[in-house]
């Protein structure tokens, strides 16, 4: 497989700025750069939930400054309803698409997934600057639409049709906010199919010599099923997009029924399907809640291997669970539209899928509980958040049990219990999976450790301060709070405040916690200290490197062979508890499966 | 799909075990940065051919596999969303295809034809007469005229459908007409400009055979996929 990489990926270092740092075709620098891109776009993420958290908490309060974002949406610094949603949108659509898919997935699969299979890099580099270039165009025009007409889309990020589709009648930033949007997510799924490309043709092409596909770290799997995810569901988003950008610009008909009166105008549509676009969405929408979750299993599975010196009670279930986590994804995206008219046997038929992830999703969390029992767990700040991310991942996967009952869903469907379980199990735990990672690679990286006494305050804050932020909107859920609401005025909602008070207050404090990991990431950057090749004593392919940070070409002027399953703690060799991938050692103990 | 049958088979009935140090083949072979490519990398050197086995195949042949399946779930989110649409309908009209879409069928296919002539020719010149000048890229220069008068066909198809007054909004027939058949052309505009490079690649004589095979496979899907179109045009509309 040597002579693969010299015919594809083969391209020289670079010696202009421009293709060293800017255009640059070098997996490494691509990652960074997704890494960067995930990073302004979770500050922007974050700062929006912060002003929809106090509007929530204190709604006549003025949020100073807040008129400088839009005119229009807050007279005199207050927020108008429907800038709750805008910003709300807005939030949502930064931070699944643009943090949650490029942080986990395209970021760290772009630096670490060619150094994991030992190859130079991937084989397609223009495609793959393409890819982050696209991305980020995507996030330029979704941004921009907040400086444009009167401001961005307030349609939620699944953007419902018909108040997707109608245009400017149907509210301040649904006419061209909704084009910019579509336009943004559409660019996104390209930019995503490109990455997907080279994931998949990495992992099956350019394993180097002696790394089978059961010798891939379990991150690389992780990455490789994404991929697989990625490809199939971002294919089937941009359809859904151009038919959505039709309808606006060109009058069409495809999610716009006959006969739509709004603000006393009659739409001049005929015909089309509401439910269209749910069923293209969702198709879409569920995949890629999984690709947000499955590389943090992947990451966080290698992170903790490296913390608990020893593999996994199996490497094998793990695979198998993820792979089947990936295929169910695709059975179940009727469970988000339960509520949608569907009939009531494709309800059922949608129900027993979703509650069969349980059973590879059971069988992953037992794999990391039983495996960790036992062990003396290194604890430092990798090892925490991988901890953080199972709890996350539990906490948040039980109540899903309840949302995929069609009976149960009926009374929770779009109330914060929906928006505490998805936030906990895809969004908070995907964050702790990023966070593991990055603690784990920045060594790897950068050249220079984080330091460990600042990385366990950030944990010990983000651990308490989500869990008090989302514990709460279980039961806001259950008593009856529905989601996307800006202020409760009901008598029945009106004892539900100081609950949102706390939670804002919960979210302040664990926000500006994150500024401690900002900090952390930045100081250590320049100012760390310095990192051997290998910090962590660790097995894979990526701590092999001849140089930290790796070289242009990743391993000099040889490439690796591998020896050994990835795994192999708690042996006896000439190095200590463990064995490289890359060693030829032989030992007697060691767990490879061959 | 093949590839994949075949990585599943590998992992599922062989482990590789680990190659021994002193193994006959010597480490890893150095990089070279003279082997970016070009005619010579087609037929490996005397001394790389028992690496023959465990030499995966260029990227560019799985890559193109990639690239089709994610087609294929495109045109099949546009069907689904076709058949959706009509299903809940009540202003489905019936339309008529302009009859010159079936001459862009034989002209597609045709070009099909052409290009596994312009294969097997290049093939045989890979193969050995190498020195031959210039490269044959006769074949291919036709099949690129081909794919410029599907694309122009096309294009009349349009003319002609806007002439009987049917526009993109005018119903969802329509809206599905130029839809379906302008994301196809969009397709077969990329292959275009993939033959256009598979040319220049050839004339400078650094044309890789993966890249040659993977653009017929492209090429190829194009035609198929225009056929499984127009079916359900004809069908559906």
């Amino acid at each position: 497989m040597h002579d693969v990489s010299a015919q594809a990926a083969h391209h020289g270092a670079p010696t202009s700025f421009i293709r060293k740092h800017v255009f640059s075709l070098d997996h490494k620098v691509i990652g960074k750069q997704y890494y960067a891109l995930a990073l302004v776009a979770v500050l922007i993420g974050m700062v929006l939930s912060w002003i929809m958290r106090l509007h929530l908490a204190w709604g006549s309060y003025a949020i100073p400054g807040l008129h400088l974002l839009s005119q229009n949406g807050a007279p005199g610094n207050v927020m108008t309803p429907e800038f709750y949603l805008q910003l709300m949108t807005m939030h949502a659509t930064i931070m699944v698409f643009f943090v949650l898919t490029t942080a986990p997935f395209a970021a760290f699969g772009n630096y670490f997934l060619p150094i994991q299979v030992g190859a130079e890099d991937m084989p397609f580099p223009h495609f793959n600057m393409m890819s982050f270039w696209v991305t980020f165009v995507g996030f330029l025009v979704l941004v921009s639409s907040f400086f444009v007409g009167d401001g961005p889309t307030l349609g939620g990020w699944t953007q419902y049709a018909p108040l997707s589709a109608v245009g400017a009648v149907a509210g301040p930033g649904q006419g061209l906010g909704v084009v910019l949007w579509a336009t943004s997510i559409g660019i996104f799924c390209i930019g995503q199919l490109l990455g997907s490309l080279n994931f998949i043709t990495t992992t099956l092409d350019m394993r180097t010599r002696g790394m089978s596909m059961w010798r891939l770290p379990l991150s690389a799997w992780a990455w490789f099923i994404t991929s697989v995810m990625g490809l199939t569901a971002f294919a089937v988003l941009m359809p859904a997009c151009i038919l959505l950008i039709l309808d606006h610009v060109a009058g069409t008909s495809f999610f716009v029924p006959g006969n739509l009166v709004i603000n006393d105008q009659l739409q001049p549509h005929s015909g089309g399907s509401t439910l269209l676009w749910q069923h293209l969405f969702w198709f879409f929408g569920h995949p890629e809640v999984y690709i947000a979750i499955v590389p943090g299993m992947g990451i966080v599975s290698h992170v903790l291997m490296a913390n608990m010196r020893k593999p996994m009670l199996s490497h094998r279930a793990l695979i198998y669970s993820m792979g089947a986590l990936a295929v169910l994804s695709y059975m179940v995206y009727g469970h988000h539209m339960f509520l949608s008219g569907m009939n009531p046997v494709s309800s059922l038929a949608f129900s027993f899928p979703t509650l069969i992830i349980t059973i590879p999703s059971t069988v992953i969390v037992l794999i990391w509980l039983g495996s960790l029992y036992g062990s003396k767990l290194r604890i430092n700040s990798a090892s925490l958040f991988g901890l953080g991310f199972i709890s996350m991942f539990i906490s948040g996967g039980v109540s899903g049990f309840f949302l995929a009952q069609p009976s149960v869903d009926i009374m929770l469907h779009a109330t914060y219990f929906v928006v505490g379980h998805f936030h906990m199990v895809m969004g908070v735990a995907a964050m702790f999976g990023i966070f593991a990672g990055t603690y784990f690679w920045f060594p790897k990286m950068f050249g220079r450790m984080m330091n460990e006494t600042l990385g366990k305050i950030h944990f010990w804050l983000s651990f308490v301060g989500t869990y008090a932020i989302f514990m709460p909107f279980h039961y806001l859920g259950l008593a009856g709070n529905v989601r996307r609401y800006q202020a409760f005025v009901t008598d029945a909602m009106k004892p539900l405040i100081p609950v949102h008070q706390f939670i804002t207050v919960a979210a302040l404090i664990t926000g500006a916690a994150q500024l401690i990991f900002l900090y952390n990431l930045v100081h250590s950057r320049f100012w760390g200290e310095p990192a051997s090749d290998n910090p962590w004593q660790a097995t894979s392919l990526e701590w092999s490197t001849p140089t930290t940070p790796p070289p242009h070409n990743n391993f000099g002027d040889t490439l690796p062979t591998v020896y050994h399953d990835p795994y192999q703690y708690g042996v006896e060799s000439s190095v200590g508890d463990y064995l490289m991938q890359a060693s030829p050692e032989q030992v007697k103990n060691a767990h490879d499966e061959a | 799909m093949q590839k994949i049958c075949y990585e599943l088979r590998r992992m599922a009935t062989t482990i590789q075990q680990p190659p021994k140090v002193d193994e006959t083949r010597g480490p890893a072979r150095p990089l070279d940065n003279s082997s970016g490519g070009g005619l010579r990398n087609l037929v490996p050197a005397e001394g790389d051919l028992h690496r023959v086995k465990d030499h995966a195949p260029p990227p560019a042949s799985t890559g193109i596999w990639v690239v089709l399946a994610s087609i294929t779930m495109t045109f099949a989110a546009f069907t689904s969303a076709l058949i959706v649409r009509q299903g809940g309908s009540s202003d489905w009209k019936h339309l008529t295809l302009p009859p010159i879409l079936y001459l862009n069928t034989m002209v597609l296919l045709a070009s099909s034809v052409t290009l596994e002539a312009a294969r097997r020719q290049i093939g045989a010149y890979m193969m050995g007469r190498r020195d031959q000048v210039p490269p044959p890229s006769r074949w291919l220069y036709i099949t690129l005229g081909l794919g410029l008068l599907f694309v122009a066909g096309q294009y009349i198809a349009w003319l002609q459908l806007r002439a009987q007054g049917l526009f993109l909004a005018t119903n969802p027939n329509s809206s599905f007409f130029y839809v379906l058949t302008g994301i196809h052309a969009l397709h077969v505009s990329g292959g275009l400009g993939g033959l256009a490079r598979v040319i220049r690649r050839l004339n400078k004589s650094v044309l890789r055979k993966s890249t040659l095979d993977a653009t017929s496979h492209y090429w190829h899907f194009m035609g198929g996929l225009w056929v499984y179109l127009l079916l359900l045009l004809w069908i559906k509309l």
